[in-house]
Order: structure tokens, then C-alpha cells, then sequence
């Protein structure tokens, strides 16, 4: 190990007289920067969230109106899975899938539509170290996004039900996870955003492909063949709705002709997505010519 | 100092560049010069280890631009001054580069003055003019202060006072020791800027010599006099060797004597003259000579 950092050293290229050694922490100021000098940034992470939070805190509303319409027998079932339910409505986390998404693609297609990529790797030549800091900079900036946009609708939706008596708080068994789920969606959408961006480098192409596959997919494949079940289970929206799902299966499990996901297999979903997503766009950062 | 060594890039079946090589030298400028499409910007982008070469190899101070963590005190580059993000002001813009490289901010303030760019630091790069984008293209190229510097085509969109004031910038870079490539495809740029040229078409070297060398490759020396004693002067002429040809407007048009000698002789023989200039044409005919067997897109060709 040591004889090969040597001789790696031996052939690394003298540097000049008074360069600092190459840091990776430049480069995350750097991406930092590069992402806050964009208005449009501070556009679309700001409206985005604000839009999601109300669209959560609408769907609390729906039901603040209409609980005297209830039965009896849902309005003493509400408390705590329907409650956690309007914590964060299937509506917002479709929405929140493709606006992480968007916001991840168009981070990195942004650099090759304007051409700006070229002047970024004269700048940086390692650029598996500039491509990794975007992604960085990008999943900690949506991972903040994610819990700031599922923590306050946690409180808004909350707020609203309690006038119904039909809130829950924090410490409700399911509530942090319910939360913690969300919020992980927006860096997991974003890391996907990003890998689809670096591959295809084209930003409409890019933003069509991050809708079909993150939303129009998992809305065409139903739960009824072992295939088709698989296949859509292995998909970040309803690796999603698995795992906020806190309550009892709607249906029981082992039904025959349908076919449930495991919360196991969805966090797997979770996990494998960016990391895939990561490997593609260092990968093909490397070898191509800009 | 970039040493190119049988440089070759090939996309698909289309060559564009082939075998390649030169070698540009620190303490001059360098003009790269070769019409549309000879492969200049390829050339460019591979020595900034943008693009793989398909074969050969180019050095930048002795080693591969490519296997340098950070770039900007070894190359200062300007491609394209429209690789940028309009949404960006041009502070924000050099301050994210200099963030990288970790050059002290301060010094974007500094190349920002030094292009002219100050008053409009804050302003967003979409509104810039062409001009304007290569003025702050230029400002990133220095941001480092590096050893070498490559300009694709750096005069384009500069008015007048521009044109003179890079003119100068480049001489002032290459004076300071440092090697300056500057590419253009009009030979008429490279007259007042380059003191050496490498010029390449379809891909291909065709010379690699001093500027002055090229010229005089030409047609040769072209001069333009004007005399009330047009007879006279064209024996004189003859007698020493030139070819005279009467030009419409009255003036002659010398070729093989120099504008120096022509004046030595007018007076030896009291000729008055009433203008004597050399013709600055010669160079961008010398060019034209030389690449008119490789220019990929010529106007009436039958394809």
C-alpha cells in the first residue's frame, strides 16, 4: 500500500510553487456557492417546499371540513393512522419525488446545456472529486429540504386535526418514522435526479426520464403477477408508500393473486437507487469527452 | 511550455486530428491558426484533457494536464466565452472557480479590475455581450496565475479598443515568461499578436515557424506606392528584380522588393512618393495559399 502511494507520488505531476494541496473541501464550498449564486436555485427550493407543505396542510383541511360528514366508526378509527396518514399525503410525496428530482437533474444538467461544465473541469481535472462534491452539496441540501418540508407539515396537518380532537404529537409511536421517511425521499429522488443528469446531459431529455421512471412507471404496474409486483415494488415512489404505511395492511398479506412489498425490501429500494445513481454518474463522468 | 506528440483524435469514421505535432514555447505568443473546422478547439479541449486523444499524447509543463487534481495555476483556459451560466453574476461566477482551486477571493477582485469588469461585477453574465463574456473568460483564464495560457478564439465580439487592449495583455503575459496560445481561423488577428504560429488544416500541421517566416512563404512581399511618376518608378522597379502591376486607382503594386528598398531607390533617383505601404493582405494570402488544399467547408464546393 505504502510502496504503491509511493510510486503514485513518483509520477504525480510536480506541483507548482506555491499550490496548496488539492483539498476536497474546496470543492464542496465550491458547490456550495455555485448552488446559492443560482436565483433559480433559491426559486425552486423555496417554492417547492412551501407547496408541499401546503398542499399536506390542504389535505388536513379536507378533513377538518368534512368530519361531521364522517361515520361514527372513522372518525374514532382516525386517530393515529389517518392522522399520521395526512402527516404527509401521497399527492405531496408524488410531488415531492419530482421536485427533488428536478431540482437534483437540473443541478447537473444545468453545467453541460450552458457549457459551463467545460470551464468547471479545466478548473478541477479530477473530476470524479468535482462531480462527488455536487452530489454532496446537493443531498445535504435536500436532506435539510426533506426534513424542514416533513417536519412542518408533521405540525401544520397536526395542528389542524387537533381541532377535531383528532391530532397526534411527536412522541406518537410512528410519527418520527413517518417524518424520517419523507424527508429522506427528497435526497433520494435528488441523488436519482443527478445520476439521470450526468448520464444523459441533456436537461429536457433528462426531466422527461425522471418522470417516467420515478412516476409514470409505478402508476402503469399493478400488484397482481409475482413479475409485475417485483418490478413496481422496486420503485422509489412505492418503495415509499410502503414504508410510510404505519398502519395495518389494508390487505392481509399472502392474499392470493396479490402481492405486498416488504418494509425491508422498500428500504433496500431506498438505499439501492442513489447508490446506483452515484456509481453511474462517477463512472461515466470519467470517460467521457465534454 | 505544451509539447503535442503525434496527437491524434479520430470520432467515429471523421478524423480530426491527425498526427499532430508541436511544440508551443513560454516567452512568446504562440498563434494557432487553420480554417473552420481544421481542428483547432480539438486540439485546444485535448490539451486541457477535456477530450481523450484517440492516440498520442500532450504534456503541459512536462506532464498531462489530465492528471492534475486542480487546474487553474497550470492552465488558464478560454474555450468558448459562452460557457457560462447566465444566471450567474460574474463575481459569482469567478468566485465559485477561484473556491475550487482555493485562490484567496481577493484576487477575483483583482482580475476582474484587470479586465475591465469591475462596474459590472454584480450583474448577471446572461446580459453580458460577447465582448463582455470574453473579458471575464479572459478574468477566469488568470484567475491562477498560470504558466500557460490558451485563448480559442479570444478576439471575437471585442470592439476595437478590445482587440488592441488583449493585443496588449497577451504580449504583457508572454513578456512575463509564460507560453500563450492563441487560436484564431483569421490570419489577419495573428499579425499584430503572434510572434510564432502553428498552423493546422484538416486536422493536419502545415508549418510551424515564426510569423515573419510565414509570411514571406506567401506570394511574397506586397507593396503599395503611389507617385506622380508612375513610368519611372516602374523602370527603377524592374531593374532591381520586382514584378510592377498598375493597380486601378493609379497606384503600383510591388512584388519582390520590400517597402524599405523601394524607398531607398525612390530617393537615390529623387522619385517623390506620396505613399509607400506594405500591403497587409500578404499575410492572410500566404494562409490562404497554404490551407486552400484542406479547407473543409469551401464556399461552391461540389459535395
Amino acid at each position: 500500500m505504502t510502496a504503491l502511494a509511493a510510486a503514485r507520488r513518483a509520477t504525480a505531476p510536480a506541483p507548482a510553487a506555491d499550490e496548496p494541496r488539492a483539498r476536497f473541501r474546496d470543492l464542496l464550498a465550491a458547490e456550495w456557492l455555485k448552488l446559492w449564486t443560482l436565483r433559480s436555485n433559491w426559486w425552486a427550493i423555496g417554492l417547492s417546499g412551501l407547496a408541499l407543505i401546503a398542499m399536506n396542510a390542504n389535505g388536513a383541511l379536507a378533513d377538518y371540513t368534512y368530519w361531521a360528514n364522517y361515520s361514527q366508526d372513522v372518525r374514532d378509527g382516525f386517530v393515529p393512522y389517518g392522522s399520521l396518514s395526512d402527516a404527509f399525503t401521497n399527492n405531496a410525496g408524488i410531488c415531492l419525488l419530482l421536485a427533488a428530482g428536478c431540482i437534483g437533474a437540473i443541478n447537473v444538467t444545468g453545467e453541460y446545456s450552458t457549457g459551463l461544465i467545460r470551464v468547471s473541469i479545466a478548473a478541477v481535472p479530477a473530476r470524479r472529486s468535482l462531480l462527488a462534491a455536487k452530489i454532496a452539496v446537493v443531498s445535504a441540501v435536500m436532506t435539510a429540504y426533506g426534513f424542514v418540508v416533513a417536519f412542518a407539515s408533521f405540525w401544520i396537518t397536526q395542528a389542524i386535526l387537533s381541532g377535531r380532537h383528532a391530532g397526534v404529537s411527536i412522541s406518537q409511536p410512528g410519527a418520527v418514522h413517518v417524518i424520517v421517511v419523507s424527508a429522506l425521499l427528497a435526497p433520494v429522488s435528488a441523488l436519482v435526479g443527478m445520476g439521470l443528469g450526468a448520464l444523459i446531459r441533456h436537461s429536457a431529455t433528462t426531466m422527461v426520464t425522471v418522470i417516467v421512471l420515478l412516476l409514470l412507471l409505478p402508476n402503469l404496474l399493478t400488484d397482481n403477477h409475482r413479475w409485475e409486483a417485483d418490478l413496481s415494488h422496486s420503485l422509489l415512489l412505492r418503495a415509499w408508500q410502503r414504508l410510510k404505511e404505519t398502519g395495518p395492511q389494508s390487505l392481509p398479506p399472502g392474499l392470493p393473486g396479490y402481492h405486498l412489498a416488504t418494509v425491508a425490501g422498500s428500504w433496500t429500494v431506498y438505499a439501492v437507487w442513489p447508490l446506483v445513481a452515484v456509481a453511474i454518474a462517477l463512472t461515466v463522468v470519467h470517460r467521457r469527452d465534454l | 511550455m505544451i509539447e503535442v506528440n503525434e496527437l491524434t483524435k479520430r470520432y467515429g469514421r471523421t478524423t480530426a486530428v491527425n498526427n499532430l505535432t508541436f511544440t508551443v514555447r513560454p516567452g512568446q505568443v504562440t498563434g494557432f491558426l487553420g480554417p473552420n473546422g481544421a481542428g483547432k478547439s480539438t486540439t485546444l479541449r485535448m490539451i486541457l484533457g477535456l477530450n481523450r486523444p484517440t492516440s498520442g499524447s500532450v504534456t503541459v509543463q512536462g506532464h498531462p494536464f489530465r492528471d492534475r487534481p486542480r487546474g487553474l495555476r497550470h492552465i488558464g483556459g478560454l474555450l468558448d466565452a459562452a460557457d457560462v451560466h447566465g444566471g450567474r453574476s460574474a463575481r459569482a461566477h469567478l468566485a465559485v472557480l477561484a473556491r475550487s482551486n482555493a485562490i484567496p477571493s481577493g484576487r477575483v477582485e483583482e482580475v476582474l479590475g484587470e479586465v475591465g469588469l469591475s462596474d459590472a461585477a454584480r450583474r448577471r453574465i446572461g446580459g453580458f455581450s460577447l465582448g463582455m463574456k470574453q473579458r471575464l473568460g479572459i478574468a477566469a483564464a488568470l484567475l491562477g496565475d498560470p504558466p500557460v495560457l490558451l485563448f480559442d478564439e479570444p478576439l471575437n465580439g471585442l470592439d476595437p479598443e478590445g482587440v488592441l487592449w488583449v493585443r496588449g495583455l497577451f504580449r504583457r503575459l508572454a513578456a512575463e515568461g509564460r507560453t500563450v496560445l492563441v487560436s484564431s481561423h483569421m490570419m489577419r488577428e495573428m499579425e499584430n499578436t503572434a510572434d510564432q504560429l502553428v498552423v493546422i488544416g484538416r486536422g493536419e500541421l502545415i508549418a510551424e515557424e515564426p510569423l515573419t517566416d510565414f509570411a514571406a512563404r506567401g506570394t511574397g512581399l506586397n507593396v503599395t506606392v503611389r507617385t506622380p511618376d508612375p513610368g519611372r518608378l516602374t523602370d527603377l522597379l524592374t531593374a532591381e528584380g520586382a514584378a510592377v502591376r498598375p493597380d486601378s486607382d493609379g497606384s503600383l503594386s510591388v512584388t519582390g522588393v520590400d517597402a524599405a528598398r523601394i524607398g531607398e531607390l525612390a530617393f537615390d533617383h529623387r522619385v517623390l512618393l506620396h505613399q509607400l505601404a506594405t500591403r497587409t493582405a500578404s499575410l492572410e494570402e500566404a494562409f490562404m495559399e497554404l490551407t486552400a488544399d484542406s479547407v473543409e467547408y469551401l464556399a461552391g464546393d461540389p459535395r
